[in-house]
């Protein structure tokens, strides 16, 4: 049967099982948008801006598992979606966008609307495509699905001319897609694999540095049995999170500039580092020089391009994390490995007692600490997705929140993107109906993507935004007052401009108000309990800062604020039990 | 340390830009880039360059095999390879200099291609090296224009299987 390529690639979303498409229609897309009229089993959810739509689909592939499908126009739309674009990129995320194009005859020409979007995404796309022959249409949609959820997973572009849309061309969806060029390694090396049981078998003070790829690979199951194997302490990075449970008394918090002294120590005095599926990103390592020095490394990665690029490691593995961590299991399974870290985590255990994350309280001002704890402690017996802006709320959140399940969580981790918690709450929430979505925002994120309280009203999305209210950009201000004499330039923002409850109310959402920590439970409570999507505008203790903190190209084990204590040759010297339980 | 990277690629639209964006994008400087099609007329074949360490040669490598494009990537030996580069030399030459130009072209196996009033224009192919000892002798005359096609190499017959 004869279609065009529009509707062909409507029939590829639908073979490749695409439920949601998160886009906004104009001038050369609406073949598609037409094609997708009526299309079976697909639902659109039309957002407010295109930055929108990216992150939605972002986030709905993190929770789900599944790719998110973005649909905008050319130009400005396709504009739009590089910031979502550029966060996929940065945190390996499986999206497919597809955005219209001028018609060929007049693509170079500045026609109206034209854009070289697929010149500006080269180098925050897996790959892309500018469709330029409408019988490819299949063949590209496979290929992109391929190449975006395969290996390590990233954002694909495919860029389609409205002349081409309209083309014509027998749907057959391939079966197979296999390119000359990508061929990713799954298994890992044998030899390497051995080895590194080996050093595990062996290591007195080994630690499992977690990231982003156990969860991408789905290897939750499969990194708790080893863990659980060996009684091995696990360090998951912010991208991570939900990849080990964080009740569990393995787990030993987030490493790096805002992360634990607990968790830092254990990294600088480990014997054995055993990085799964992360990249030893700055903001983890702080000075590299003095990153987990007394340490063997073993780095497993799907990307070999990740692996010595910033750390040299003594056993490279490439290969998918699940598989990996499961061949590591069964090794040492084989071998008769018995776990040896009782002395080593005694030591955590005492750093973990010793330096909690800490701050003070207050009877007349709600601590933002304090507002993130109870988020936690009233949602802790429900399914609930947690997603957060950037900046100060996003590392409360990683500090005092308790990330239970692996996809559960939704950060912009490399890229930093503010506005990224609403419209990916809004993802979240489609892709996870059943779950309580939280957005923790600051009141600078939440600005700069709060039109998506209109996509969440109209298509009852029940997300619940509980906002940080500071009336800074928080964490610029803390930048500002620790490294620019407290010069708070362009940071200071009114915390009644806008009036967020107001706000809500305006979108038809509902908006409440916490001003004093007695206030904050019956707020949060009521925004949960509201069928509805919501907003708490939790008015915080101003000029609180996040700590610890490692400065700028420090070492991870000295951190400013906090509860005093290192660098961590001082915690063991000041430890006589620590050297004899080494000995 | 100077590498020449032979990068097999699907020749399609595009590839070259991707490729050449890569290596801005990292911090890599390309000294020379040539590309062509090959005896397989869906694959072109680039000889990239470049001045990298080894860690910086790993990494460019790891990110270049990256690209879904690019198929198959050799580091070739400086000892192993066949290596050409094709320059064009437009010389000064006022009638009564010519012979002692076309002197040395004929000693480094070059060809006068064009011969204007005041100009004679040499075609010489060969090693960098080569072409920089004959650069040298020709900027005696003034060399007006030069044109260079960058290096193309491939790995000597011994390494095929």
């Amino acid at each position: 049967m004869r279609v065009t390529a529009a509707q062909a690639i409507v029939k590829s979303l639908q073979a490749e099982g695409v439920e949601v498409v998160f886009g906004y229609p104009g001038g050369v897309v609406l073949p598609l948008f037409d094609a997708l009229y009526e299309a079976e089993g697909i639902r659109v959810i039309l957002t407010r801006h295109e930055q929108g739509a990216a992150h939605a689909a972002d986030a709905y592939a993190r929770v789900t598992g599944k790719p998110g499908v973005v649909i905008v126009t050319s130009g400005p739309g396709a504009a739009n979606t590089v910031t979502g674009i550029a966060n996929a990129y940065m945190d390996s995320v499986p999206i497919v966008v597809i955005t219209g194009q001028v018609a060929t005859h007049v693509l170079g020409t500045d026609a109206f609307q034209e854009t070289d979007i697929t010149g500006i995404t080269i180098p925050i796309t897996k790959h892309n495509y500018l469709l330029d022959d409408a019988e490819d249409a299949a063949q590209v949609m496979a290929e992109a699905f391929h190449i975006a959820t395969t290996g390590r997973p990233g954002p694909v572009l495919i860029d389609v001319p409205v002349d081409v849309s309209r083309g014509e061309l027998t749907f057959k969806y391939p079966e197979k897609v296999s390119l000359p060029g990508y061929k990713p390694t799954v298994k890992g090396h044998a030899k390497q694999i051995k080895e590194a049981a080996n050093l595990i078998a062996k290591a007195r003070k080994p630690l499992l540095y977690v990231g982003g790829g156990v969860l991408s690979s789905d290897g939750a199951r499969e990194l708790k049995e080893l863990a659980e194997l060996m009684q091995l302490p696990v360090v998951t990075t912010l991208m991570g999170k939900g990849a080990f449970p964080e009740d569990h008394h393995l787990f030993v918090g987030m490493p790096g500039m805002h992360g634990g002294k607990f968790t830092n120590y254990a990294i600088t005095e480990t014997d054995l580092l055993f990085g799964i599926g992360v990249r030893f990103d700055d903001r983890v390592t702080g000075k590299l020089a003095t990153f987990a020095s007394k340490a063997k490394i073993v780095h497993v990665d799907v990307d070999p391009a990740e692996i010595g690029k910033n750390r040299s490691v003594d056993i490279p593995i490439v290969g998918d994390a699940r598989t990996v961590i499961a061949a590591v299991t069964a090794e040492l399974r084989k071998m008769g490995a018995e776990p040896r870290t009782e002395a080593w985590m005694r030591v955590i255990d005492d750093w973990r007692a010793r330096y909690p994350f800490h701050y003070h309280q207050s009877a007349t001002s709600i601590m933002p600490e304090y507002a993130v704890e109870r988020v936690r402690e009233l949602t802790k017996d429900r399914p609930t997705v947690y997603c957060t802006e950037v900046g100060q709320n996003q590392m409360w959140a990683c500090q005092y929140l308790k990330i239970r399940e692996p996809r559960t969580w939704a950060s912009s981790g490399g890229l930093g993107t503010m506005g990224f918690g609403l419209p990916a709450a809004i993802g979240a929430q489609l892709g996870r109906p059943d779950h309580l979505v939280i957005d923790i925002a600051g009141d600078g994120s939440i600005q700069m993507n709060s039109q998506e309280l209109a996509t969440a009203a109209i298509n009852n999305l029940p997300v619940k935004v509980v906002i940080l209210n500071n009336g800074y950009l928080g964490m610029v201000r803390q930048w500002q007052e620790l490294f620019y004499g407290k010069r708070y330039s362009s940071s200071t923002l009114p915390q009644d401009c806008p009036d967020f409850v107001k706000l809500a109310e305006a979108y038809g959402a509902f908006g409440v108000r916490a001003t004093t920590p007695a206030e904050l439970d019956a707020a949060l409570t009521a925004a949960f309990e509201h069928p509805g999507p919501a907003i708490v505008d939790v008015r915080v203790e101003r000029e609180e800062n996040v700590f610890p903190m490692v400065a700028p190209g420090g070492s991870i084990d000295e951190m400013l604020g906090g509860i005093p204590g290192g660098p961590v040759s001082e915690m063991l010297d000041a430890e006589e039990f620590v050297e004899e339980v080494w000995e | 340390m100077k590498h020449t990277l032979s990068v097999l690629v699907e020749n399609k639209p595009g590839v070259l830009t991707r490729v050449a964006s890569l290596f801005a994008r990292r911090g890599f400087n390309i000294d020379s880039l040539a590309v062509g099609i090959t005896e397989d007329p869906t694959l072109s074949r680039m000889t990239i360059v470049v001045a990298a360490d080894e860690t910086a040669l790993e990494q460019v490598t790891k990110q270049l095999h990256k690209l879904i494009n690019v198929i198959k990537i050799q580091d070739l030996d400086p000892k192993d390879m066949i290596d050409r580069e094709l320059v064009l030399y437009k010389v000064n030459a006022a009638p009564e200099r010519r012979h002692e130009i076309i002197e040395i072209a004929n000693v480094f196996r070059a060809k006068i291609v064009d011969v204007g009033k005041n100009s004679l224009t040499i075609e010489a192919t060969g090693t960098s090296d080569k072409l920089a000892a004959m650069e040298d002798l020709l900027r005696a005359y003034g060399i007006k224009e030069l044109a260079r096609t960058g290096k193309i190499a491939l790995a000597r017959g011994s390494r095929d299987a």
